[in-house]
């Protein structure tokens, strides 16, 4: 397949930009479960509260968290908040939000740096902490010695009614220090995420106290990162229809350049390579071949890329999310492919043994069909119903074993998937538990983990479809990596005027490429005009090899063949086939109509001369009782007409050309004796001055020929004409006597 | 050698297809264009109601199959549900710890749910499996017993039917309408129950969590459904569109290539080319038309999943707040809709499936309800011997009523005459073949043989006194042996060697490298047509019949064994009575008879002398052949 990468080379563009594409889609996707994860982290969990750095804070609130602070923090903070008081200018701006500012003094949060947010978000949650901590001992006595414990000093031993805060305001640093270090001490063993959690449970009550809208502070947040989570998928799905539309431009494009590649190819194909590739091979690797390529670049393009993108970037992001839960990952992939693995490895094999059972049925069937007179005639209804049973049983039996094995492949692909949530939840539990992830971080590993396992599942495929496209890319490469073994001369000899159709074989020997025997072995003999030449012989003797030579449908292997004294390869073939009218064995109509088949010969031809060469081709009498007469529509490849009718549509093609020399292929085979007589007589009126080739089994057809070149196995064991040949060949005679009585020879 | 039916090309490209098109259906393969293939049956529920009959047999495994197909779906709905719990728990824990009100987290529940939850999903997948695993049981063997059905019928059937109906078309039935038939029904019908089930559950399952949210998912489902529609009626066009120049671009390769040399000789090159760059181009826009539109689908989904997703969140984080919904509820909620979206698309597309299978088993229902041949009689004659004396007594026969190409014909042929039956091609001359075998049925009038009407002939001893030598030599994938013991499957292997030896063929099979033990190929190429045609004599030897029926055009055989063919067939003809299809003016005016054929009709009948005397058509046709040869012998 990499034989082609020259036809990609245009669309390199797109094709690099469809990358660019898919890793802006992937970073998109990746995104996603981000978003999810903060929607239900901050969203519903902590009500809309991101961090433990309050927006605002009563004045009151704030002197109880100084007292927690370093000196440093308190410095920051002081610089990060704007004290408001009630009555103040810039109350009016806040009141509506924090209606507590119309009885109390409160801080306001200013603009900070994300560095600034960072730093207050660690020291604030700290004394946040420590704040309603103690705050709920206050409330709560009960619980002060758990929480006591939290805190690292025993605040039982306070008197209650006493104003802790007060208190506490009052040590001396020196006193305080302690405290402070045994605070950190205790909140290092909770963990950051922990104590940021705390803290946004007392943020929450914070904002309660200050009178804020909680509900809709939440909803505020789901509806910004919703909206956030929209737009990039948003972003991602334009990168997806881009890359779709640069993939399927650049696929139809790639298969279309490929297509008329090998279409022109194939089309300057002489001969020896059409024999080499078979007709039919070669039509499906212009066709399906091609179309399997379009489909394979489409698919890397939209996926295949994507898919090691989107599978290291979910492998990247997962591990943000949770560093020690990979293996989870790598379980179930390890799962999937293994899966994948076995059944494919059990059910490939059996799929191309499946493949010749279907044959199989086919042929019995198509046997059956074709030979129904044979049946019939012989009463074998039975025995052709137990050989059919046969292989219907054959292909049922194995056609049950693979539909089996591929059955299990949904359902335990679903099993691995669902355990893998399980998994992940069963895990990630315990991580929560030690506070080193949260809810919404999990479920968004179970996002990724889907995300990469898909990517796997996607890759795997890619090892099934590409092997088969491969085999296509190579079959077309072999095509147009082929050298055509006919061309013109780089300086070709024009024809001399006027041109004389003498055509001269000179000792030619012909042989196909790597055969072990020559198919035409030193055949000389020169055929000249208004002379009618005929070659006769067993299927096989090579008389249709010996006027293929003369169009260079094939060129000779030594020797030469002379048209008009010049060798035909050193002449333009377009110039050399402009004298030629040629008349296949099987005659190859192209769809279209009677009219438009022999146009095909001479697209000026006027329709006197249509007429003309369709009554010399005895085809009028057919042509005229259809009731679309010339119009009348021809099937492909002519299959609405009769073989008979053919050939005499092909004779009339050729006619309507008027060339210098007629070579008739055994173009009389599919002819009743009647026609082919009938026939013969208005051409030799009609082509009196042209040179005659006729190649024929038949010896009525060539009885009157001025020379006929007698062939058996590519030699020529007879020449002259029919009476002479009757006396002196004796293959000439052998093939007489089996057409003809004796008495009709004498 | 005429037969009225052509046996045109098309069918040779049908062994392209096996069972296994069906599964690659488009050759442009784009997922969602598989719902597009718009065929349709023509009595949908007729067809649909045989179809049911049809698979009547299997009624309790359907049954099994419908009732697992449930169970599986239902599991695996629950599932989210429970697993939702645990997170409620997880979370409640979490939150709890934060609060510093609870001990922590639950595990030992968490742990009980979790196994719970995988206790389902085992389930279901065991469900799955045993459903999908009666399924492909069920859908093969329907398979198998509509191909075994087909095959059953065809050798009941007239040959009046093959008249008008291609092997290809009957190739077709077998392999692509029955395949489409076995893939869609184990498709559809599992995916009828799953789709419904997983419809219906999700949606109590949803409504269980909160009917706000439901409400919130369900206005999604129309906007969805607007989307595809929008998106697959556009791609429809294009698809279509880029199959029907697919299938322009293939013809024209295909018939450049089979034209190659025409093509050549005419210089068209330059031409060929031009229509197919003009072809190509077209298939170009369309197929990327095509293409793309189908591939917008999914990002177009994707974002209106997403604002759904949006929407839950929203509701459900206001909800969560109001302690209405739990966070595990909303986690499975979520799922929830995402697989919620899946099965409606499924249920819409089954209609289209259903019309597949539909129009795909029509053919076939209608393939087995075509017209049988007319039983045998009750008490058929049965004589001892054979003499071989045919009148035809006043036949009149046409391949259709309005078409009568036999009108009233008479002759009495005695026992070991030769009848020559001559004329152009396509003039119809194994007509006579195909009424003497019972092929076809005389319209009026009777062939009589020793006195019996073949009508009273059970059809198979009727056959029985034929032999019968193609030219359309019919043998099959097997040993020569037993090619040629065909028709006399008791015979031993010394009387087949004697049959080969009559029929100058030994010589040639002993010649080959297994000799009589070698295998014909597929496409029986590895013996010559002239070899074919003396196996075919040899067979008719073997079974030594009281009558025979010969085709003597030998058109592509090379003269040395065309002498063998000939005499090999004088071999056979000794002391038989004869129809051959003459070629040989020989053979021809030897014959005690000659019906002279035209255009299906039996124009003239005589022997050589009083038909050239009456210088009809066939004295026509006769010095047609020598006008030349005179002129050749120079008198």
């Amino acid at each position: 397949m990499l034989r082609l990468t020259k036809y990609l080379k245009p669309y390199l563009l797109a094709i690099v930009l469809a990358i660019a594409l898919l890793f802006v889609q992937a970073n998109a996707d990746l995104a996603l479960p981000d978003y999810l994860s903060k929607i239900v982290n901050n969203g519903i969990q902590q009500g809309g509260v991101e961090n433990a750095v309050p927006k605002a804070i009563r004045q009151s609130q704030m002197d109880k968290l100084l007292i927690f602070l370093s000196v440093d923090d308190r410095a920051l903070v002081q610089k990060s908040y704007l004290l408001v008081q009630p009555a103040s200018p810039e109350a009016q701006q806040y009141v509506k939000e924090y209606p507590a500012l119309a009885n109390a003094p409160i801080y306001v949060l200013q603009q900070v740096d994300a560095a600034e947010m960072r730093s207050l978000n660690s020291s604030m949650a700290k004394a946040l902490v420590a704040v309603s901590g103690i705050e709920q001992i206050i409330a709560d006595p009960s619980k002060a010695a758990s929480m006591g414990q939290a805190l690292g000093f025993d605040l039982s031993k306070i008197p209650a009614g006493m104003d802790v805060f007060a208190l506490l305001a009052r040590l001396p640093a020196a006193q305080l220090a302690p405290i402070s270090s045994a605070l950190d001490q205790r909140f290092a063993s909770l963990g950051d995420s922990m104590v940021t959690q705390m803290a946004i449970a007392a943020v929450k009550a914070e904002y309660e106290a200050l009178g804020v809208n909680v509900a809709k502070l939440q909803r505020d947040y789901i509806l910004r990162i919703g909206g956030l989570m929209l737009l990039i998928s948003l972003l991602g799905g334009a990168c997806t229809i881009a890359v779709g539309f640069l993939a399927s431009r650049t696929s139809a494009g790639v298969a279309r350049d490929i297509r008329k590649q090998v279409f022109k190819k194939v089309e300057s194909f002489s001969g020896i390579e059409f024999d080499k590739f078979s007709t039919a091979s070669l039509i499906t690797r212009s066709t399906n071949d091609v179309t399997q390529l379009q489909m394979v670049i489409g698919m890397m393009m939209r996926m295949v890329i994507y898919a090691p993108i989107i599978g290291v970037g979910g492998v990247i992001r997962a591990l943000g999310k949770s560093a020690n839960m990979w293996w989870i990952i790598a379980l179930a992939v390890v799962g999937l492919l293994g899966l994948i693995a076995i059944v494919f490895s059990i059910s490939l094999p059996k799929f191309k043994i499946m493949q010749s059972l279907v044959d199989r049925l086919n042929l019995v069937m198509r046997e059956n069909l074709t030979g129904m007179m044979v049946i019939r005639a012989f009463s074998k209804q039975d025995d052709e119903a137990a050989r059919f049973d046969k292989a219907n049983r054959d292909l049922t039996g194995t056609s049950l074993f693979v539909a089996r094995v591929m059955v299990t492949m949904m359902p335990v692909m679903m099993l691995v998937m669902n355990g893998l949530s399980l998994g992940i939840i069963w895990v990630g539990a315990h991580q929560i538990a030690q506070s080193t992830m949260q809810v919404g971080d999990m479920m968004a590993f179970m996002q990724y983990a889907m995300q990469i396992v898909f990517a796997f599942l996607m890759m795997s495929m890619m090892f099934i479809f590409l092997p088969r496209a491969a085999v296509s890319g190579d079959r077309i490469a072999d095509v147009l990596e082929t050298e055509i073994s006919i061309t013109d001369p780089p300086d070709p000899e024009p024809f001399k005027q006027p041109f004389s159709a003498t055509i001269e074989f000179r000792n030619v020997f012909f042989r196909y490429p790597g055969a072990l025997a020559d198919v035409l072995h030193d055949i000389s003999f020169t055929a000249r005009p208004g002379e009618t030449t005929a070659f006769i012989g067993s299927t096989g003797c090579g008389k249709s090899t010996v006027v293929n030579l003369i169009p260079r449908f094939f060129d000779v292997t030594d020797g030469a063949v002379l048209v008009d004294g010049i060798d035909v390869r050193q002449v333009r073939q377009s110039d050399l086939r402009d004298k030629i009218g040629y008349i296949p064995q099987k005659g190859m109509l192209f769809s279209g109509t009677i009219e438009s088949n022999l146009l095909y010969a001479d697209e000026n031809a006027s329709s006197e001369t249509l007429q003309e060469a369709a009554d010399i081709a005895q085809a009028s009498e057919f042509i005229l009782v259809k009731p679309e007469g010339f119009s009348a529509e021809i099937a492909q490849g002519g299959s609405n007409v009769s073989g008979g009718q053919k050939q005499r549509l092909a004779i009339a093609r050729a006619l309507v050309k008027k060339p210098p020399i007629y070579i008739f292929d055994d173009s009389f085979s599919a002819l009743d004796f009647k026609t082919d007589s009938a026939l013969r007589q208005a051409l030799k009126q009609h082509v009196a001055g042209a040179t005659v080739l006729i190649v024929t089994q038949r010896v009525a057809t060539v009885k009157n020929a001025d020379q006929i070149i007698v062939l058996e196995e590519g030699r020529v064991v007879g020449q002259g004409k029919h009476h002479e040949l009757l006396q002196s060949c004796e293959t000439y005679q052998e093939i007489a006597y089996s057409q003809l009585s004796k008495e009709e020879l004498a | 050698m005429s037969t009225p039916r052509s046996t045109t090309p098309p069918e040779n490209r049908t062994p392209a297809f096996g069972p296994m098109a069906g599964r690659r259906r488009g050759p442009m393969g784009h997922g969602p264009m598989a719902m597009m293939r718009g065929e349709k049956a023509r009595d949908f529920k007729g067809t649909m109601r045989k179809l049911i009959q049809y698979l009547g047999s299997y009624r309790i495994a359907i049954a099994i199959v419908m009732l697992f197909a449930a169970a599986s779906t239902v599991f695996s709905i629950v599932g989210p549900k429970i697993l939702g719990k645990a997170t409620t728990k997880l979370f409640e824990g979490v939150v709890g710890q934060i609060a510093g009100s609870s001990t922590g987290i639950d595990f030992a529940y968490i742990g009980r749910i979790l196994l719970t939850t995988l206790a389902l999903y085992l389930a279901s997948t065991l469900f799955a499996y045993v459903q999908g695993w009666i399924m492909s049981g069920i859908s093969t063997n329907i398979a198998y017993r509509f191909r075994k059905d087909i095959a059953a019928k065809i050798n009941r059937m007239p040959f009046r039917y093959f008249d008008s109906t291609s092997h290809g078309e009957v190739l077709s039935r077998v392999t692509n309408d029955v395949d489409t038939v076995n893939q869609t029904l184990s498709q559809s019908l599992s995916q009828i129950i799953t789709s419904v089930v997983t419809v219906v559950g999700v949606l109590i399952m949803m409504l269980t969590i909160s009917w706000q949210m439901t409400l919130a998912a369900l206005l999604i489902v129309p906007l969805s459904m607007g989307v595809i529609a929008l998106v697959v009626s556009q791609s429809q066009k294009y698809f279509k569109q880029q199959q029907d120049y697919l299938g322009h671009v293939n013809g024209h390769v295909e018939e450049m290539y089979g034209g190659h040399v025409v093509m050549k000789a005419f210089n068209g090159e330059a031409r060929s080319v031009e229509r197919f760059d003009g072809l190509n181009n077209t298939l170009y826009d369309s197929a990327w038309k095509s293409q793309f539109l189908s591939a917008l689908m999914f990002p177009i989904m994707g974002f209106i999943g997403n604002l759904g997703y949006v929407a839950i969140c929203v509701l459900g984080g206001y909800l969560a707040a109001q302690k209405a919904v739990t966070v595990g509820d909303i986690q499975a909620f979520i799922q929830y809709v995402r697989s919620f979206t899946q099965p409606i698309t499924q249920i819409a597309n089954i209609s289209n499936v259903l019309q597949q299978t539909a129009a795909a088993a029509e053919r076939v229902f209608e393939f087995l309800a075509e017209e049988e041949e007319i039983s045998d009689v009750a008490d058929p004659v049965r004589p001892e011997k054979i003499d071989g004396h045919v009148v035809f007594e006043h036949v009149r026969f046409g391949y259709s009523p309005d078409k009568v190409v036999i009108h009233d014909f008479y002759a009495d042929v005695k026992p070991g005459q030769r009848i020559a039956i001559v004329g152009p091609t396509g003039a119809g001359k194994t007509t006579m073949v195909k009424l003497l075998m019972r092929f076809y049925d005389v319209d009026q009038g009777a062939i009589l043989i020793d006195g019996h009407n073949i009508k009273q002939f059970k059809r198979e001893d009727l056959r029985c006194m034929f032999g019968m030598v193609l030219q359309d030599t019919w043998l099959y994938n097997d040993t020569i042996m037993e090619n040629i013991r065909y028709g006399s499957p008791g015979a031993s292997d010394e009387a087949v060697i004697a049959a080969a030896k009559a029929a100058r063929v030994d010589h040639f099979v002993r010649t080959l490298p297994e000799g009589y033990g070698l295998v014909l190929n597929e496409e029986v190429t590895n013996v010559s047509q002239g070899q074919k045609q003396l196996l075919t004599i040899a067979r008719a030897i073997l079974i030594d019949p009281a009558m025979l029926i010969l085709d003597e055009a030998t058109s592509s055989v090379d003269t040395r064994t065309e002498v063998l063919i000939q005499e090999a067939m004088y071999e056979l003809m000794k002391n038989r009575t004869s129809f051959i299809i003459a070629h040989r003016l020989s053979t021809i005016r030897n014959a005690d008879l000659i019906l002279v054929m035209n255009g299906g009709d039996i124009v003239e009948q005589g022997k050589h002398e009083e038909l050239l005397a009456r210088g009809g058509f066939y004295a026509g046709l006769y010095n047609s052949q020598f006008e030349n040869a005179e002129v050749g012998n120079g008198r």
